[in-house]
Parts: C-alpha cells; structure tokens; sequence
C-alpha cells in the first residue's frame, strides 16, 4: 500500500469565496508532510475536509486506496484519522484519563466504567510518549504542551494511521518543541503518515519529508525537504517514487507562501538608541513570581525578552501595565519614579502594552474596528462631550493605510480580519495613545508570514521613530532578529543581558540556565 | 447609513459570527411590526382609533422604560430579574410618601433613589465579588417581594386626589407618560452611540478582560449600568403610578420576562456586546400589539401569550441558525 491518504482536484467553496481550488496532496505511511501557507490560505479547509468535517464540493477523497464518499467525522475517526489541533479540544473539568477513555471507549450510556483499565491505559499510552503526566489530573490544571500530549495520547490509542497536526508548536517553548517534535519523529517511525501545519520554517527542515504550500486555496507546490528516506520498515523506496522536486531554501518557500520576494526575513536597525525611558531597578511582584529584575530600554530600541514558557515575561508585562503592581523595588519612566498600579494609570504615564493570547484580549471582536482603534484614546480624539465619529473613521482609515491592514472598512468587526491584521488593530490602538513604551506580547504568534515580516518592519519603524519598545517573544528567530539587546529571563528573575547578534544558543542556554551564557546586566 | 450597514453585513458574513443577522435584526422587527400595522389597517382599522391606543402605549410605557434599562444590564452580559419586585417596592414607598402629603418632586425623587439604591446593592454584588448576575438578582428578587408581602399584607396604597395623571387632564397625563418614556428611550439610545460611555458598556459586555486591558474599567461600567436600571425603575414605578388612584403592592410581577422577552426580540444578545434601542423599541412594539391586535380581529385572548412566546421562540432559532451558519 502506497498512499495513506489521496486527494485529488479537491474544491470548495463558501458562497461566493473559493476556499480550495483542484488541490491534490497524498499522504504514504511513515512521512512527515508538512503544510505551509498563510492564514487564509485555505490549510483549516483542507484538514476539515480530512477529518470529515465538510464535504467537498468535487474532487476525490481515498483512504489506504479505497475512495470514500459520505464522510463524516465518525467514519473519518475509524478509518484512523486523528487531529491534534492548535487549541487542544479537551473537557479541562475532567481527568486525563476520562479524557483520553471519552475518545478511546466505545459509547454505550449503560456501561459500567472500570475506573482502574481506564486508568492503566492513559497511563501506558501517556509512557508511551515519554510523559509522567498523573492520569487523574484535571485538564484544567495541565499546560498547553500537557493537554497537546493528552491530545497525541488518544491519537495514538486509537491506532491512528494519519495523524494531522494543526500548529502544535505555535505556544510551546523550545524545549517543549523538542520533545514534540521527537514524538512525531516516533510516529513516522512507526509508519504513521503526519500532515503538519506549521508557520515555522526552521520545523519544517528539521521534521518534514515534504512540503506542500497552499496559496489562497491553490497548492502551488510540493517539494522533497530531504534527499533520502530514513526510516526503517517502511518498504517504498522513497528516492525512486517521489518525483517532487527537492526544497532549496528558506527563501524558496517563502516565495511560494507569499508569491512574491521577501527581501529580508528582518528589516535592520538604523540610528543609535536615544534616552532611557524605562528603568527597572530591582523590580519584585511576589505575587506573580517576578523576582528583583533590573532593566533599561532607551528610546529607539527593541528589548526582546526571551525565555521558557513561565520564565516571567507575561509576569513582568503585567507588572509594568498594572496588572499584578510591583511590591518592591524601583521602576523609572523618564527618569521619574512611577507606581503603577492598574491598567488605567499605565495608560495615562504612556505605556502601551498589546497582550498575547490576541484572540481573546488583544482586540473585542465584536466591535468595528474603528471602535477598537480608538478605544483607548477618547479623551484626546473626542475633547467635549459627544464622540465624533467622522473623526473616528477618519482616524481608522489613516491607520489601515499606514499599517496595511486589509479590511472592509472601519465599521468591520475586528473578528472578521484575520489573525495578522487583528494584531495590526490591536497594535494601532496603542499607537493612537502615543506611547513612549510598547510593550509587545508574542506579536507574531499565529500571524502568516507575509503579515510577520510586516509587523516587523512596523515595529522597527516604530523604534526608529523613537519609541521604547520591550518585545516578549518565544519565537527564537524573531528575537534575534528584531532585538537590539536580549534579557532572557529564567524563573521570574533576568538571567542574562545579551547584545544585538546574539547566538540562538546562547539565548537557549541562559534561557536554560546553564552556566557561561554571557553577563548580567547592572 | 444603508451603505454602511451593507458592508458591516457583508463583513459579518465573513465573519462567520452572524453578524449579517445582528444587523438586519433591527430591520426584521421593524418589518414584522410594519406587517402588523399594516394588515391591522386593512382587516380592523378600528385599532388605530387614538383614544384606546394611547390608553395602552400608556399602560405598556413603565414597562418601556424598564426593558431599556435592563438592555444596559444585558449589553454588558449581565441580566437583572429582581426588577420587577424593585418596582413594586418603588411603587409602595413612593404611594406610602405620597399618602404621607410629602411633595410629588420629593416622592419621585425617593423612588428613583430607592431604584438605584436597589440597583447598587445587585450591582456591587455583581461586579464588585464577581457573583453570578442571575443567581445575585433572583435572591434579591425573592428578598424584595417576599419583604414586601411582610410589610404591607397586600394592603393596597390609596393615593390622594390630584396625584392620578398628575394633576392634569386623563389624556395630558397620558402624553407626559408617553412622553417621559420616550425621552428615556431616545436619550439612552444617543448615549449608546454618541458617548464614550456607550462604548464602555459594549466593549465590558463582549470581552471585559480586553476592555481591561485597553485601559477602561468594565467593572465600574457594569455597575453603573446595575445603578441606572435600578433608577429607571425607580422612574417606571412613577410612570404607572400615576394611572391609577391605588397602589398594588403585588405590581411589576412578571415584568422582568417582559422586559427580557422585549430585549431578545429586538436583537440584544443574552451573551453581551450586541443589539441596539432601536431594535429593543421594535421588538417592546410588537409585543405590545399584539394582544390588542388579537382583541380586534376576534381572536380568543388566550392565545395572546402562545404568540408572543412563539415570537421570542422565532428570535432565538433565528438567531441560533444565523450563528450556525456563520459558524462554517
């Protein structure tokens, strides 16, 4: 048997847009299968069509060389497809292990549960990927790369012959990438086919054998990542079978994600960084775990703060917009010492702070655009007592031309952008209060590529203009690249102060905490 | 304005959220009601004759005046069933001053006080401990009516002469009902739309974590809106007192359905951040008419409730189809 999965010429479309347009991709056991494409690129379709969840409107559908019709998600679960998607689908207020058995077990309401098969089998299937996760945890109280592995755990129980993961690195630390990404490699040793969706091309060549990249709905290419299968125990000869084209580059993909030339994949910094304009001094909030931080960002320059998922970063952003108030030491905007103790008086002394986790607190989606835009600027734009909203369009209108923000118009609702141009609104609210401090929480995650690197470019600009720009990020890459200086930070307190060009091992181990990462900072 | 509308419809359909729904609610009422008058003006012209028409948008105004304070309450996820005992407590206190000679002006002011003293009490306990607004409000509803019923045994309030439509003739009162109500609706719909205060109260009701974060106070907005609704009651208490020479401590039963089932007809999303006065006064129109319009066309009076819990049922399948749809 060749091909796990085949598809050809699939297409579908929603009303008058054209999700998918004649793609094909084939899945053979044993293979990694990487899929790249920017947000809207038509990749979510394409895994609903997998798991069944729409049906598409031509083209064929073969499973293990048998053409199905009448999918649905049922049928889908027992010829062997799982999904591990991005936000883990799991039910946080029961255990791991009712968890695991509500996907495993055959569904009868009148039998009786035996608590102790159930137990065994999460924890086998859980020792299987090489975790001591307690079967009886709560979900809720599991981190997100937990709940993923209790995700790959009923995929693997269920014998699962293609396994689709959706982003299952887009919140996981590096490390945590690590680990997840030996697992897909024991999987693809055990003949499983994986179709992975990713934005991080550096995952792409450490783990794919192919790739295909959509574009608006179209597969404009699949390419061979590596020259030579190496698996064991799978029979095909992969050299002699594929035909795709091997990848060249980084650069290559790129092109074929965005259609176009990215020049660079970071703009460089220009000019020289101007005045101090926060000064943390032995900064503490024993509430939230951050521990005597001390910590200059000039104007004109971007601080990236690198470190593990709960190293402190968010801790230390709440800290300076008021989330969770600093109980000792100093913090200095401008020289001047300043307590701040709610959102609303980081406001008014002129930080900015756009939150991660943009889908849910970044943006209200809900509201216009428009609305979002000025939400935290009435006061300025509206001095008496009515709102004028032909001022506020024609502010809304100036920042979709300035930050390229592709929309409908102001009045849209913030949730109908997609995840790139939701970041730029969200940003464009805290460039309307003209800060001297921005304090950017993950601003890529879950971006495209194309909106990245404009975001990028955006935040350069920024500093260059002369804002004070900190810049928390778990994106390695983007760290390096964007930061003029580095603070890793390790268990709430900064562990090292690195300068612009940096290794990314350097980063890793004083993220880590191993010796001999490079200086603290006074 | 229609352009507008268009591209938010349009924008809402990509949204996948129903938005399309959201802004053509308004519109759907209206046309319903549109249809209504229509067909009454045809089969039962007798229906628009202005003396029994007036008599029941009078009656029905106190309960105006309720529904837009309470679709404050609901735009910001929060939902107030203590209003209707809140009312009738106003009703009582205001009817026991009046009785006691104090001043009208002094008695309405102590009804509109008592209201969002009401109102402060749910609304503290809402957004200052963070409790869950149904269960907050149906203690205090029970609390309310049942520390009525102790108090006053069901004893009705005589008003004194002069005070039943305020002094002035049947149908001069009747237009200063419709009026104050009125006044209340539209003020509150401008607030909505044209101060930073309307906007506060959209933005706690859809994500109050990222009205935080974006620097506004969606706990104060919350209890702001708990306060005025207390005091709107306060004011629809006055409203219906004046249309009748006796106080019923047993008034305002039921009122809080019907100012919810108003609310959701017009379009305002039980889950916050969504609807508009506009639609709410479409959705409070057709409700309103509809038992009159059964009167004239013959129709058994039983069935008035069947058709209106039948057009709150239409509301919200239609509104669970829009988002299911949008869901793709």
């Amino acid at each position: 048997m060749k091909t796990l999965l085949q598809l050809t010429a699939v297409s579908k479309s929603f009303g008058a847009v054209r999700a998918l347009r004649n793609v094909s991709l084939d899945l053979r056991p044993g293979e990694v299968h990487a899929l790249l494409g920017e947000n809207g690129a038509g990749k979510s379709t394409l895994i609903r069509i997998i798991t069944g969840a729409h049906a598409p409107d031509s083209g064929r559908l073969e499973i293990q060389g048998l053409p199905v019709r009448h999918f649905s998600p049922a049928t889908a679960h027992s010829l062997g497809i799982a999904c591990v998607y991005q936000q883990p689908a799991l039910f946080p207020d029961l255990t791991v292990a009712e968890n695991i058995a509500l996907r495993l077990e055959s569904v009868s309401a009148w039998r009786r549960v035996r608590w102790k098969s159930r137990r065994d089998l999460a924890t086998s299937l859980l020792r299987r990927l090489g975790s001591d996760l307690s079967p009886d945890a709560e979900v809720r109280t599991l981190s997100m790369p937990a709940q993923q592995l209790v995700e790959i755990a009923c995929a693997l129980g269920a014998g699962a012959r293609i396994v689709i993961m959706d982003e299952p690195t887009a919140s996981l630390t590096r490390p945590e990438q690590e680990r997840l990404q030996g697992i897909v490699r024991d999987l693809r040793a055990d003949g499983v086919g994986v179709i992975y969706i990713t934005h991080r091309l550096e995952e792409v060549f450490a783990l794919a054998d192919r790739v295909t990249v959509l574009r608006d709905g179209e597969s404009v290419g699949t390419r061979r990542v590596h020259p030579l299968p190496r698996q064991r125990g799978v029979p095909d000869n992969f050299a002699s079978v594929v035909g795709d084209p091997p990848v060249q580059d980084e650069a290559e993909l790129i092109r074929l994600m965005v259609g176009r030339e990215v020049s660079q994949l970071f703009p460089s910094a220009d000019g020289t960084p101007g005045r101090v304009v926060l000064s943390l001094r032995g900064v503490s909030c024993a509430e939230c775990g951050v521990r005597d931080v001390s910590l200059d960002v000039r104007a004109g320059e971007v601080v990236g703060l690198a470190g593990l998922m709960g190293a402190g970063r968010t801790e230390l952003a709440g800290v300076l917009f008021g989330l969770s108030p600093a109980d000792s030491g100093q913090i200095l905007l401008d020289e001047t010492p300043v307590t701040i103790r709610s959102p609303q008086e980081a406001v008014a002394l002129g930080i900015a702070y756009v939150p991660e986790d943009r889908r849910r607190h970044g943006v209200i989606l809900e509201m216009a655009m428009a609305h979002n835009m000025t939400l935290a600027i009435h006061r300025r734009l509206f001095p008496g007592t009515w709102l004028r909203l032909g001022a506020e369009c024609d502010l809304a209108l100036e920042f979709m031309r300035e930050l390229a923000i592709k929309a409908t118009g102001p009045d849209a609702p913030a949730g109908s952008l997609s995840g790139g141009n939701q970041q730029k609104v969200a940003l464009a609210r805290w460039l309307a209060t003209r800060p001297r401090l921005l304090i950017l929480d993950e601003p890529t995650q879950g971006v495209d590529v194309g909106a990245k690197s404009e975001i990028h470019r955006l935040i350069r600009r920024l500093a260059d203009q002369g804002m004070a720009v900190l810049m928390i990020s778990s994106d390695l890459p983007e760290i390096l690249g964007m930061s003029d200086r580095i603070g890793v930070l390790r268990g709430g307190a900064l562990q090292a102060m690195l300068p612009r060009n940096s290794e990314a091992r350097t980063v890793m181990s004083a993220a880590l905490g191993m010796s001999g990462a490079g200086e603290v900072a006074a | 304005m229609s352009t507008s509308g268009r591209t938010r419809a349009e924008a809402g359909a990509k949204a996948g959220r129903g938005r399309g729904l959201r802004f053509s609610r308004e519109w759907t009422v209206t046309g319903a009601l549109l249809l209504l008058l229509g067909f009454m003006a045809f089969t039962a012209p007798g229906f628009f004759e202005p003396q029994p028409l007036l008599s029941r948008l009078t009656a029905a105004a106190p309960r105006l005046v309720v529904t837009c304070g309470l679709v404050l309450v609901m735009l910001c996820r929060q939902i107030d069933i203590s209003v209707g005992s809140l009312f009738a407590i106003c009703s009582v206190a205001a009817g026991l001053l009046i009785a006691a000679s104090v001043p009208f002006p002094l008695a309405v002011a102590a009804a509109v006080g008592l209201g969002a003293l009401g109102g402060a009490v749910n609304g503290t306990l809402v957004a200052g401990l963070r409790l869950p607004s149904i269960v907050v409000t149906l203690a205090t509803m029970v609390t309310g009516r049942e520390a009525l019923r102790l108090a006053r045994q069901g004893v009705f309030v005589n008003l004194p002469d002069g005070v039943q439509w305020f002094g002035l003739s049947m149908v001069s009162g009747q237009l200063v009902v419709c009026g104050v109500a009125l006044a209340v609706l539209t003020g509150l719909a401008l607030a909505l739309r044209f101060l930073s205060a309307g906007r506060w109260v959209y933005a706690a009701g859809s994500d109050a974590e990222a009205a935080r974060l974006a620097g506004l106070h969606p706990r104060l907005t919350t209890l702001a809106t708990f306060v005025l609704l207390g005091a709107l009651t306060g004011v629809a208490a006055i409203l219906n007192l004046v249309q009748s020479p006796q106080v019923d401590p047993a008034s305002g039963r039921l009122l809080e359905l019907e100012a919810i089932a108003a609310a959701v007809v017009g379009g305002v999303a039980v889950s916050g951040g969504r609807g508009s006065l506009w639609g709410v006064f479409a959705g409070f129109l057709l409700l309103t008419c509809i038992s009159p319009a059964l009167t004239h066309l013959g129709v058994k009076p039983y069935w008035d409730k069947a058709i209106q819990g039948g057009i709150i049922l239409l509301a919200v399948v239609a509104d669970g189809l829009g988002r299911r749809k949008g869901n793709r």
